[in-house]
């Protein structure tokens, strides 16, 4: 029978195979160890370094929680879905708007006639007042823009649109099956603004004053 | 930047609108290309809008009225008056503060057109402005807007030209030139409205005016615009085998225009509007109405099949529905008052109605008392029935009462309105018919509303030898009034020679010298003569003296006025010296004292004072 001793004074004699591998082992677990260890404290040093900021949040929110919330919410949307193409949205300049309100007012007192209740008159005189509305809006829509049909048919004729047309200024409707070009009638001819010539406006002008209120001396 | 003019520009100085239109000279081709400028100017305080009309008006704004900035041009800050549509939109609320017929103001004698009259309504506390000083400020805009839109080709450099009404008198078109030096345009030169009208007919027609007018034509320019009737007469003459213009007549400053049109229908209808709805139209609204009929006036002159119009007036508070008048404008009303009010059937012999002024009129333009214009033509075509005989056309038939056109060239917005121009043909050749002579054709193709500038754009081309020119003139002989020697008779003022000293038909850059007549001037004191135009008598040479004259032969204009300066002579030293009269390249007479010991000349203004004499 086979007895094993463990003769701790013994000290190899040669140096075989067995014995590298047994070196080479050591000299890799001790290097896991140390990578392992500094990994450790650079993520500690992380973490220390992003505690001072959670206390601002609280000090500028009363409900800190509630903000704490909040924030792990946006972390996971970040997460779970790539960000989506950014769609550009036109921004529409107030000014032109204004501009546009404060022209109908002035020319047809269009603002007059909206604002006012016309349960309270007799068709008449609501007649008389829509003249001065039509004739001023044709006016002022007459000076600053040009207008032209999109479509040059008549209204309630057949038209065919082919293949590529601008779905932009034509809007199909109805029973939209198969593939262009596309037979169907012309219901409204539409309208582009083929020139546009807004007033041009000082500087510091405030176009919200749609019109001044006028006091007579 | 070059010295060289790049561009003709015509000015359409107007009483009402100005336009600016130009030609390009450096253009090659046989077709011209007329354009008319945009002119940028503020339509509301903070607003600036491009229009091709410059509306004449200057409002004079209270310190307090508009917010700092607000009148900010894209040339200036702060511009020195507001002109254009704003000041006609604050104006039209604010009266008392708009200066509007600048222009009308130039031509009327008794004022002194530098000194500050206008608003003539104004109260004491708004500083006013003189009329001159108002035509500076539309050309000032004008001048800016064109040295905005073409920085590399400034207005000063081209070639500019000023359209002025035929019957401005010398005084008036001396002012309008002056005006233009004043903002830096001294090169402008004038050019008679009704004459740019045909300029701009002939430039239409692109060379084919000629197959539409003969040698022995007599062309009628009726010019009716905003605020004044202009009549001219031009006749067609043949040398050298060319076909040759020639204006032979003008009419005198009728102050009727489509302005008084769309007032005298805003008055008819304020009246029936008053009776209908019981309430009293006030002031301002008779502005909205004023839009409202001329709006409906060309509606109903443009689609016959229209019997009436609706015109609503909106009230001025915020209630639109509640507030607003509503009235019709018939087709008979219409009738009425513009086709039988301003266009009377009248037959040739009829004259133009006159009542005799009460007292002074200082304040006020001398609006015509007659408001027929068939009247107006009448006693022009009366006046003129030997317009045309020294051109060697056919002598006017033994029966002939007036002068015989031959055709006609309408011009301004009013004429438009087809039943208006049909009336006035038809009216003209009635009177034709009545005298066995042939009816005159209308010369079409005329764009009415923007002609005179477009014609004065083209006259910068006619300048440089491009086209028939139309020879002209001056449209009158001019006498300057000399005692007579005779013994003075106590409590009679002493009679009076009218001395000719500008003969009819001078043309632009000739001098006439006056070789026998002396006056004896004293240095360092004003000399004032009488001064008279004629605008009939054609064979009066220089030096030739008119004892006695018919009322309608002459008719007087200012004074005018000689200073001689001290120069070195001692003052109270009399000088004898000739009166010379010129026809300045730039189209204005000039009158000139010239001293018979060393030929020294002496500059003689036309007196702006006469009204305080």
């Amino acid at each position: 029978m086979n007895t094993y001793t463990i003769d701790l004074a013994l000290r190899p004699t040669t140096f075989d195979l067995w014995h590298v591998c047994l070196a080479g082992t050591v000299a890799v677990l001790a290097l896991l160890l140390i990578v392992v260890l500094i990994s450790v404290l650079l993520g500690m040093r992380r973490c220390k370094r992003h505690v001072p900021a959670a206390p601002v949040a609280p000090a500028i929110a009363p409900q800190p929680e509630i903000k704490v919330v909040e924030k792990i919410v946006e972390v996971e949307k970040i997460v779970h879905a790539p960000a989506p193409e950014p769609v550009i949205l036109k921004e529409a300049t107030p000014d032109a708007a204004l501009q546009l309100l404060s022209l109908l007012q002035k020319e047809a007192r269009f603002i007059d006639f909206i604002k006012e209740d016309v349960g309270a008159y007799s068709d008449a005189d609501i007649g008389a007042a829509a003249r001065v509305v039509h004739q001023g809006c044709s006016k002022a829509i007459n000076e600053h823009f040009t207008l032209a049909p999109v479509s040059q048919d008549r209204e309630g004729s057949r038209v065919s649109l082919n293949k590529g047309f601008d779905a932009a200024s034509y809007r199909l409707t109805g029973n939209i099956v198969g593939e262009a070009p596309f037979n169907g009638t012309l219901v409204h001819k539409g309208w582009q603004v083929t020139d546009l010539r807004l007033p041009k406006l000082t500087e510091g002008h405030n176009a919200k004053i749609i019109a001044a209120a006028e006091v007579e001396l | 930047m070059s010295t060289e003019a790049r561009y003709s520009v015509g000015i359409d100085l107007g009483t009402t609108h100005c336009v600016i239109s130009y030609v390009d000279l450096q253009h090659s081709g046989d077709e011209v290309a007329l354009m008319v400028l945009a002119i940028p100017q503020l339509t509301a305080p903070g607003t600036i809008e491009e229009k091709p009309q410059l509306p004449s008006f200057t409002y004079l704004p209270h310190a307090a009225e508009i917010v700092e900035g607000a009148t900010a041009l894209p040339w200036a800050a702060k511009p020195e008056y507001l002109v254009g549509e704003i000041a006609r939109n604050l104006g039209s609320k604010t009266p008392i503060r708009l200066v509007a017929s600048a222009k009308s103001w130039l031509c009327h004698a008794g004022v002194d057109c530098k000194q500050a009259i206008l608003p003539v309504d104004a109260p004491e506390e708004i500083e006013r402005i003189s009329p001159f000083s108002a035509s500076m400020a539309y050309l000032q805009h004008l001048r800016d807007a064109w040295n905005h839109r073409f920085p590399e080709h400034r207005l000063e450099q081209q070639d500019v030209t000023l359209t002025v009404p035929a019957s401005f008198d010398p005084a008036a078109r001396e002012l309008t030139v002056e005006a233009a030096r004043a903002v830096g345009l001294h090169q402008a030169v004038l050019l008679e409205e009704p004459q740019a009208a045909l300029y701009s007919w002939i430039e239409n027609s692109e060379g084919d005016w000629r197959n539409h007018v003969h040698v022995g034509d007599v062309i009628l320019v009726i010019d009716v615009g905003g605020g004044t009737t202009d009549l001219s007469l031009i006749a067609v003459t043949e040398q050298d085998g060319n076909l040759q213009l020639t204006r032979v007549a003008v009419g005198d400053h009728i102050l009727l225009g489509g302005d008084n049109m769309d007032l005298a229908l805003a008055y008819t209808v304020k009246a029936k509007m008053e009776q209908e709805s019981g309430k009293r139209l006030e002031s301002w609204q008779l502005q909205a109405l004023t839009h409202a009929c001329r709006e409906a006036k060309e509606k109903l002159f443009n689609q016959p099949e229209l019997g009436s119009m609706p015109i609503v007036v909106a009230g001025r508070g915020s209630s639109l529905i509640g507030g607003t008048l509503r009235t019709e404008l018939s087709r008979d009303e219409l009738n009425r008052v513009l086709v039988d009010g301003f266009l009377p059937q009248v037959a040739v012999s009829e004259r133009p109605v006159v009542k005799p002024r009460g007292g002074l009129r200082a304040a006020g333009l001398p609006y015509v008392q007659d408001a027929g214009i068939t009247r107006h033509l009448a006693a022009f075509l009366a006046k003129q029935k030997q317009a045309t005989h020294e051109l060697g056309h056919a002598a006017p038939a033994e029966n002939a009462s007036f002068l015989h056109p031959t055709a006609v060239l309408f011009n301004g917005g009013v004429l438009k309105a087809a039943g208006l121009a049909e009336r006035l043909m038809g009216i003209l050749n009635g009177w034709l018919q009545a005298e066995q002579a042939p009816e005159a054709r209308l010369l079409s193709g005329a764009d009415l509303d923007l002609a005179v500038a477009r014609g004065a754009a083209y006259y910068g081309f006619v300048r440089k030898g491009k086209g028939v020119r139309i020879k002209g003139g001056t449209a009158a002989s001019y006498y300057v009034g000399v005692e007579s020697a005779m013994p003075a008779v106590p409590g009679l003022p002493p009679e009076i020679e009218a001395l000719c000293i500008a003969p009819f038909g001078m043309e632009e850059g000739s001098e006439q010298a006056l070789p026998n007549d002396e006056f004896g001037l004293i240095i360092g004191e004003p000399v004032r003569f009488r001064f008279f135009a004629s605008k009939i008598r054609r064979e009066d040479q220089v030096g030739t003296r008119l004892e006695t004259w018919d009322g309608e032969e002459l008719e007087e204009l200012d004074e005018i006025e000689i200073t001689l300066p001290e120069e070195g002579k001692h003052p109270g030293e009399i000088v004898p010296v000739h009166l010379s009269a010129a026809v300045t390249e730039v189209g204005t007479l000039e009158l000139k004292a010239v001293s018979n010991r060393d030929d020294k000349r002496w500059k003689i203004e036309f007196d702006v004072r006469a009204g305080d004499n």
